[in-house]
């Protein structure tokens, strides 16, 4: 029986790692890729107390959060694809269409 | 203790192929990495007797998610982008942002360790059967959480048709 302390150490971890790589990467996919892993490390929590509390409800939450990751995906690639057609570019800095 | 040790393999590989997905220069590399760390994650559900929720990690996010990030990589993938600078000029606020997080993250996991459930006795092996483990999810999901779930079936429908009107509409360039 692993303590739920360890769970929620290593969600923090991968949840800063993920904030550390929304704000310093350059290039959208990346960023993206980032955004997932802070949605898994709250999976990792959820699933972490669904087990130390002995009910399914944080299981069932995980699971909608997948949806909604999933659909995150989605619409975020359809943005890139868009994004792409009319700038060229995979990289944020010079998307600064609505900067003054 | 064997489950100690699967926690520690694990979280390391977890947290070092998230750190290789943040620090690589080129995207698909990062995919991979992600890949990684989506699968050790997969791991830690199981030594969390989440069996269901395991497999539903492997094909929704490395089977599903994941291939759909490779496939725009393939479609816009740029050559120009690996010689280019990676990261902002910002990383000095960044690590600043980051550091108030983790001191806050500490914080709240020091101060809340004595709010923790008590450690649960033997009733853990309860969760561990595999078919049981599915079937209290799917009883749970389908009977006290019937309206979340047709909601977020909706939030897909609209996702789907939003990502295509997204990435179908015409440009100026092209018309």
């Amino acid at each position: 029986m692993v303590a739920t302390h360890h769970y929620l150490i290593l969600a923090a971890a991968l949840f800063t790692i993920g904030v550390i790589g929304v704000l310093t990467r350059r290039n959208i996919m990346v960023i993206l890729m980032s955004i997932e892993l802070m949605m898994n490390a709250v999976n990792i929590n959820l699933i972490a107390f669904s087990d130390r509390l002995h009910q399914v409800t944080g299981q069932v939450f995980a699971i909608f959060v997948i949806t909604v990751a999933a659909a995150e995906a989605a619409v975020g690639l359809g943005i890139v694809i868009a994004m792409f057609k009319n700038k060229e570019t995979m990289n944020v800095n010079e998307l600064d269409l609505m900067k003054w | 203790m064997l489950e100690l040790i699967l926690f520690y393999i694990f979280a390391v590989i977890a947290v070092v192929s998230a750190v290789l997905v943040i620090t690589q220069r080129n995207v698909v590399h990062s995919a991979v990495s992600l890949a990684g760390t989506l699968l050790a994650v997969a791991g830690i559900f199981l030594t969390l007797h989440a069996e269901f929720l395991a497999g539903v990690q492997v094909i929704v996010y490395v089977g599903g998610i994941l291939v759909l990030f490779v496939f725009v990589i393939m479609l816009i993938a740029l050559e120009r982008s690996l010689t280019e600078r990676q990261f902002h000029r910002q990383g000095r606020i960044a690590l600043v942002t980051c550091a108030i997080l983790i001191v806050e993250l500490a914080y709240g996991l020091y101060k809340g360790k004595d709010t923790f459930p008590p450690i649960p006795g033997e009733t853990a092996a309860a969760g561990f059967n595999l078919s049981q483990n599915s079937q209290r999810v799917g009883e749970a999901l389908y009977q006290n959480y019937l309206l979340p779930f047709e909601i977020a079936s909706i939030l897909l429908l609209v996702a789907i048709v939003g990502a295509v009107a997204l990435a179908k509409r015409k440009t100026e360039v092209e018309e």
